[in-house]
């Protein structure tokens, strides 16, 4: 598998008066050619300001603090990638929507109200591909069908559509220039279960038929595990767990993950005991030493202040690619926690 | 037989405690202009027993809030009566407006659109209970009190705090305490944790869950993840285009529903030990029909996404039949939707 999109020790900070909210640290993350890798986080823990860094989309305060994205599709020509945070305004400009495209979070009122649906797409097209009038309003025809909108639709105003109709027109436009990476951020959190349901389909079809990658944003753990090859856990700007939705998911490693899988209700099965994550998470200005999750840890031991949240491949793991940062995931906490979780409860005890 | 069906049945939250709030036959229409009117509510039951939760599931648009309103006294009803401990209520002056919200309180989904942010969390708790409690009471004691049973501790330091100074599960926490300034029987809360990230969601619905519990409260809890109503409602209503389309005991819509909507609804959740889902394997999945259109006008409002609707769903509504003592579900083709619960409702 060869990467496409290579997110090396990416920090970044916003800066504030009362110092700097250092939003990711010495984040690493790469996208292979056809995955669908999650980003899943509470809101604050830094995935979207991580997601629009990576496209150098971010405007002061936020500053690149350090670290570099590689990007490697084909339409780069050479064998050499480029570092996205490090080539020109032009070239910035072409690679963006062509190469790497954003489906963006709230897309409900992301679209300009007064414009119709045909001249927001085109204007996209004819922007990035010069594409002349006619030939845009064909290829706009051409997405409308691939979301699954029938083409009379380009002539309306985003008021007149749905909330569903208005998040498949995102998409359109995110694939209007055949892109290699799609970053989508909570593209389906506004909308309802069955809704989406169908959207994640479409995108999974679109995925095959047209080969992209996708960074797939969201805080809703449940919807990852079913839809990605791999999630990465990001806590307080930091990744603290990757790999394998069955890794994740049968042997999570780090605390964290651990409490986000006993955090929402099952609907299937037996009831489980649910037990979530006691605390909030800690003040980027001045987060903890070590491990930000220490406050909110039940593992928590005097050691974990001094960890360095570099990604280590878990002890006795199944596969090279699960890596966490807590180094105090031995398996013997491992079978500890597995047993917490398998422990089957009595449905009146299940919420208390 | 759908009106006596209506009547013999019971809510499967009646065990818990005493009737508190009643709503029958609730119907709201609203103007559209030229003629137009939107039934956004049809013909409701529902009861809320003190210490017990009944969740109102659908999707937006499907009437939830609306109803909700209603209870609450803030919309008034096209049709219908609502009952507060037997007595039929009035909010038609302000005084008498003021004495129902003593009993029934609301709490709105979003903690960051309902806190006034020019105004201390003292602030806010103080003038509900200045309101509702009389003169004679320390307004200052209980508003630590209140911060006390939200958990909001110490609560000294959370008084004199503002809005933007609080995390959003605290903020709701500060409308859970606002809502109980009044002491009420009745909580109303409307989608009150979709607004919250998932890992404190847990920790706010064990917090209304223990408030129920400890003051009694009889709580309607309006979401569209039915999954959580699984874990924490006694009866599930099922809303769709404005009806009640199902209801029973919340394990066993969720694990048996009889409803075609109600399964779609079910099938559509994420399911996070499905790893080998369809979406994954790139499987052309087959797609929800009609999904995103509205529900139909005439006939059964679901016929047009229905996969069983034949004609008759198309040209008449149907009424809630019911299946078992505690289970009805309004749909013409129960016994090809639910087979054996139909066999065991109708013998």
């Amino acid at each position: 598998m060869s990467p496409v999109l290579d997110i090396k020790d990416l920090s970044i900070a916003y800066r504030t008066p009362a110092g700097d909210v250092r939003a990711a640290q010495h984040v690493n993350l790469t996208i292979n050619k056809g995955e669908v890798v999650g980003l899943c986080g509470e809101s604050g823990s830094g995935k979207s300001t991580l997601a629009y860094g990576a496209c150098r989309l971010l405007r002061p305060p936020a500053v690149v603090t350090g670290g570099s994205v590689l990007y490697s599709g084909v339409r780069t020509g050479t064998v050499m990638p480029i570092d996205i945070l490090r080539v020109p305004q032009r070239d910035l400009r072409a690679i963006r929507w062509r190469d790497v495209a954003i489906v963006f979070q709230s897309a409900m009122n992301a679209l300009n109200p007064v414009l119709r649906v045909r001249d927001q797409i085109t204007d996209a097209m004819t922007a990035h591909l010069r594409l002349s009038k006619d030939a845009a309003h064909e290829k706009a025809s051409k997405l409308l069908d691939l979301v699954g909108i029938p083409r009379e639709r380009l002539r309306s105003y985003p008021h007149e559509l749905s909330g569903g109709m208005r998040q498949r027109v995102m998409i359109a436009m995110a694939l209007a220039a055949d892109p290699e990476v799609v970053i989508m951020d909570e593209p389906t959190t506004a909308l309802d279960v069955v809704v989406q349901r169908d959207i994640l389909a479409q995108i999974v079809e679109l995925k095959e038929t047209l080969g992209f990658s996708v960074l797939f944003i969201t805080h809703d753990m449940s919807l990852l595990l079913e839809l990605c090859d791999r999630i990465a856990v990001m806590y307080a700007g930091r990744i603290v767990e990757l790999g394998r939705a069955a890794d994740l998911k049968e042997a999570p490693a780090h605390p964290y993950t651990q409490g986000l899988l006993r955090s929402f209700p099952s609907l299937r099965g037996a009831r489980r005991d649910l037990s979530g994550i006691p605390g909030t998470p800690p003040d980027l200005r001045d987060p903890p030493h070590g491990c930000p999750f220490i406050p909110r840890c039940g593992f928590a031991q005097p050691g974990c202040a001094q960890v360095d949240m570099s990604l280590l491949p878990v002890p006795g793991g199944r596969s090279p690619l699960h890596v966490t940062a807590c180094p105090f995931v031995t398996p013997e906490i491992a079978a500890k926690a597995a047993l917490l979780e398998q422990q089957p409860t009595a449905a009146e005890g299940a919420l208390s | 037989m759908t009106q006596d069906a209506a009547i013999t049945l019971t809510s499967a939250a009646a065990g818990n405690g005493p009737l508190a709030l009643e709503a029958t036959g609730l119907s709201k229409d609203f103007r559209l202009g030229r003629g137009a009117i939107l039934h956004a509510v049809r013909d409701v039951n529902i009861s809320l027993y003190k210490g017990a939760v009944v969740a109102l599931v659908g999707e937006s648009g499907s009437g939830k809030s609306t109803v909700a309103r209603m209870l609450a006294g803030q919309e008034r009803p096209t049709a219908g009566v609502i009952e507060l401990d037997g007595e039929p209520v009035d909010v038609r002056t302000g005084r008498a407006f003021r004495r129902y919200k003593s009993e029934v309180q609301y709490v709105f989904q979003d903690p960051f659109g309902s806190l006034n942010p020019v105004h201390s969390v003292g602030y806010h708790l103080a003038r509900p209970v200045r309101l509702h409690q009389g003169r004679d009471v320390d307004v200052k004691k209980r508003v630590i009190e209140l911060l006390e049973q939200v958990r909001l501790t110490p609560a000294t330091q959370f008084e004199p705090k503002y809005p933007h100074e609080l995390s959003g599960g605290q903020r709701q926490r500060v409308s859970f305490a606002r809502a109980l300034a009044a002491e009420p029987n009745v909580l109303l809360a409307d989608e009150p944790v979709s607004m919250l990230d998932v890992s404190i969601r847990l920790e706010m619905l064990n917090l209304l869950d223990d408030l129920r519990k400890r003051l009694r409260l009889a709580l309607l809890y309006i979401t569209h993840d039915i999954a959580s109503a699984r874990y924490f409602a006694d009866e599930v209503l099922v809303m769709y285009g404005g009806q009640v389309v199902e209801r029973g005991p919340a394990e066993e819509i969720t694990q048996q529903p009889a409803h075609p909507y109600t399964q779609l609804l079910i099938a559509s959740a994420p399911d996070p030990d499905n790893l080998g889902s369809v979406l994954k394997s790139g499987n052309s999945v087959p797609r929800a029909r009609g999904a995103g259109s509205g529900p139909a006008a005439v006939g059964c409002p679901f016929s047009n996404r229905c996969p069983l609707a034949d004609d008759k769903c198309r040209a008449e509504n149907p009424a809630l039949h019911q299946l078992t003592a505690v289970r009805a579900a309004a749909c013409w083709r129960l016994p090809e939707a639910a087979p054996e619960l139909f066999a065991t409702g109708t013998a």
